[in-house]
């Protein structure tokens, strides 16, 4: 458990694991009896994000952002179609076959379904199993005591090593697979919506689980979920994408606080309170995702944003960076006031598609409702 | 198997646990009586087939193609000419030799009927082999690569359907009958029981081919498969290690069913003349000889008729059986 990667990058730059650089998967839509492309479905489209060695990175969306296509490439699942993504300073988009295979076990993955993502035929041990053989540094009884090791650090009894995955619970099934993630003995770890398909009280163990894990093996995660209540309690940074753009990347406790993006405040607006005598002012997201084969001009949001302008349906705004490092893709940004404007820069890691200048202003309606009294009715 | 307790404070009740997916369907086997029953009739008529040389050689003391057309036994303490003088066998007797009658040609129908037997037992399982072996890796190749190479089997596999299975084996079975067959160093003779094994076998695998190929389809996409990616393997490991086993039930209960589909085209076949050649003898063969002489000598119909009917019907309960009990939500479909 004790080897480490050497990589020439890896002293200098300690604090970068993961960079994903511009990255671009585009899926070909074939249509007619001769299968003729007759268009791009862009699933994520020019994302650059870092992500710091012991860091959390939440990635949250509506379903079709493309969050799950994002996080399948960072293991490989998916074959990017542009731009690349490094580990440790190591370009994994340029690596094939068995130089592919010998990095796999860094960077694993745990998957939404847990009934999906066992298979049916094999005994927990051979599933647990395969991370440590993969490893290649136990075999026989130490690589059996390890499997149990290991089910017990999850949380489950050793003696039920021999087990199928049916004679388990959805709960238990999910500590499974997080075991096999674990097993390869990981640097970075790609959690697909690991609680989505869970009871809320299960989803709360298997979360402090990870929270745990990550503490004592020196994990790095990516946290994708489309549920902005569960991100916010794992996370340090959350990027939230829409329609295959990163628009808003905060650390998470300030990206609930002050929103800048609208989408984001409309996805923080849909959590539910549970508490029935309280009335609130939500910004409904009204109509659907667009179409991600033929995405909308200029920002992608405006067709679904109360406060959109004619700028915002030209120029494709580019990410501002404001304070702290929290970057926002919008013309006009909510929770930020004028002097913060003018001291945005323009991000390192916008779109090449978009603005080359930024062009930042109140939202009108958003200013109007900052100058009135609050507790009116909104009509946005 | 091997229990090692560990100080765990919570103890479950079933401490070997593993109670894997086949295990279970043989439990749920177990319940069904009927098929059970039929189960064992077949493992019977198997092992009285097998006997066939132990009963020529000590209870009948006459061979399968042996000729006693002129000879005379007695029968009840009178003289009988095995095959009367109006070339009428004699029926059933109660006696070690010709129990079952005999032949025109003098034969001992009892003997015939145990080699026949074992021919066309043979026949049907070493084209049920073929089939499985031929389906599962064509339906694999095909299901998992999908793209050309899908194209490519799955057409080819159209071509050999579209033909009605009795008619290509027919067709095929008369070809090669005469000639053999020769593919390079590999030369089958024209007599040979290879070859309608090998016809039966290559007729029936579009027909478990398509299935597998579609459960390979939507195998290859659960998350099982991503998960073994992820651990670096190779696609044959994922293959073979992932996707195979979970056809297996697919697979155990097609080959039950195919079995009986073989021998009953076996036995079609040979009746046509498509399939084992004479002298040698199979339930086909049997048949034919026989229906010459239905009305005069009808045992020499009836023996191989009932010993067909009580195979397939006991293998393919036997299936029926097995599929209920590996696939309790009927996700297996047949289809003919």
């Amino acid at each position: 458990m004790t080897d480490v990667v050497t990589s020439p990058a890896g002293t200098k730059a300690a604090a970068a694991l993961l960079e994903i650089d511009h990255l671009m998967v585009m899926f070909p839509v074939r249509a007619g009896t001769w299968g003729a492309v007759v268009g791009h479905v862009h699933a994520v489209d020019d994302v650059t994000l870092t992500l710091a060695e012991g860091e959390t990175l939440g990635l949250v969306g509506e379903s079709g952002c493309g969050k799950t296509t994002l996080a399948r490439t960072l293991v490989r699942l998916t074959e990017p179609t542009g731009g690349t993504i490094r580990f440790r300073g190591e370009d994994l988009t340029a690596k094939r076959n068995k130089d592919l295979r010998s990095f796999r076990r860094y960077v694993q993955m745990v998957f939404q379904d847990p009934q999906a993502s066992l298979n049916p035929r094999k005994r927990i041990s051979q599933i647990v199993g395969a991370g440590i053989r993969l490893r290649g540094t136990s075999k026989g009884m130490k690589a059996r005591r390890e499997v149990e090791e290991l089910l017990a650090r999850v949380g489950l009894d050793p003696d039920h090593a021999q087990r199928y995955p049916h004679e388990f619970s959805g709960g238990q099934r999910q500590r499974i697979g997080i075991a096999r993630a674990l097993a390869a003995d990981p640097k970075l770890v790609i959690l697909d919506e690991p609680v989505s398909a869970l009871d809320v009280s299960i989803q709360a163990q298997i979360v402090n689980l990870l929270d745990d894990l990550q503490d004592e093996f020196g994990l790095s995660y990516v946290f994708v979920a489309h549920d902005l209540s569960v991100v916010r309690h794992v996370s340090d940074r959350i990027a939230v994408m829409y329609l295959g753009k990163i628009v808003e990347l905060s650390s998470s406790d300030e990206l609930y606080a002050q929103p800048m993006h609208p989408y984001t405040a409309s996805l923080l607006d849909a959590i539910p309170i549970p508490d029935p005598d309280r009335r609130r002012d939500r910004r409904r997201l009204v109509g659907e995702l667009p179409s991600a084969t033929n995405p909308p001009p200029g920002c992608r949001f405006h067709t679904r944003c109360p406060w959109a302008t004619d700028l915002c349906t030209e120029v494709e705004p580019p990410l501002a960076e404001f304070a702290n490092g929290h970057e926002v893709a919008c013309h006009h940004p909510l929770n930020v006031g004028r002097t913060q404007l003018s001291e945005a820069i323009r991000s390192e890691s916008s779109p090449r598609s978009s603005g080359a200048e930024l062009t930042l202003s109140p939202a009108e309606a958003h200013r109007v409702e900052i100058d009135e009294a609050q507790g009116k009715d909104e009509t946005p | 198997m091997t229990d090692v307790v560990l100080g765990s404070a919570e103890k479950s009740a079933d401490p070997t646990g593993g109670a894997g997916p086949l295990r279970l369907a043989l439990r749920r086997l177990r319940r069904n009586r009927i098929a059970l029953a039929f189960g064992v009739l077949f493992v019977l008529i198997v092992i009285a087939c097998l006997l066939a040389p132990v009963y020529a050689a000590h209870i009948a003391h006459t061979g399968p193609n042996t000729n006693h057309i002129s000879e005379v036994i007695k029968v009840n303490g009178k003289d009988t000419n095995v095959v009367s003088l109006t070339d009428l066998p004699i029926g059933p007797t109660w006696h070690s030799q010709f129990l079952l009658g005999a032949d025109q040609n003098g034969r001992d129908v009892a003997v015939r009927l145990l080699y026949g037997g074992r021919t066309s037992l043979e026949i049907g399982l070493i084209a049920t082999l073929i089939t499985m072996i031929g389906a599962v890796l064509l339906g694999m190749l095909a299901g998992f690569f999908r793209g050309w190479v899908d194209t490519i089997i799955s057409r080819v596999l159209d071509l050999i359907w579209a033909y009605p299975a009795l008619l290509l084996g027919v067709a095929l079975g008369v070809s090669l009958a005469v000639g053999g067959l020769s593919i390079g160093p590999v030369h089958i003779a024209g007599g040979s029981n290879l070859i309608p094994a090998l016809v039966i076998g290559i007729v029936y695998i579009p027909y478990v081919a398509r299935p597998v190929r579609g459960e390979v389809l939507s195998l290859r996409e659960r998350e099982f498969v991503d998960a073994a990616r992820i651990l670096g393997y190779g696609r044959l490991r994922i293959m073979f290690g992932e996707v195979l086993p979970n056809l297996s039930s697919t697979l155990v209960v097609f080959f039950a069913l195919q079995l009986a589909q073989s021998i009953v085209l076996e036995a079609a076949l040979s009746f046509l003349g498509a399939g084992v050649q004479a002298p040698n003898a199979s339930w086909g063969t049997m048949l034919a000889d026989g229906v010459q002489d239905v009305t005069a000598s009808p045992h020499l119909t009836l023996v191989p008729g009932i010993a067909l009917v009580l195979t397939v019907l006991a293998v393919n309960i036997f299936g029926d059986g097995l599929r209920q009990a590996f696939d309790p939500r009927a996700r297996i479909r047949v289809e003919r």
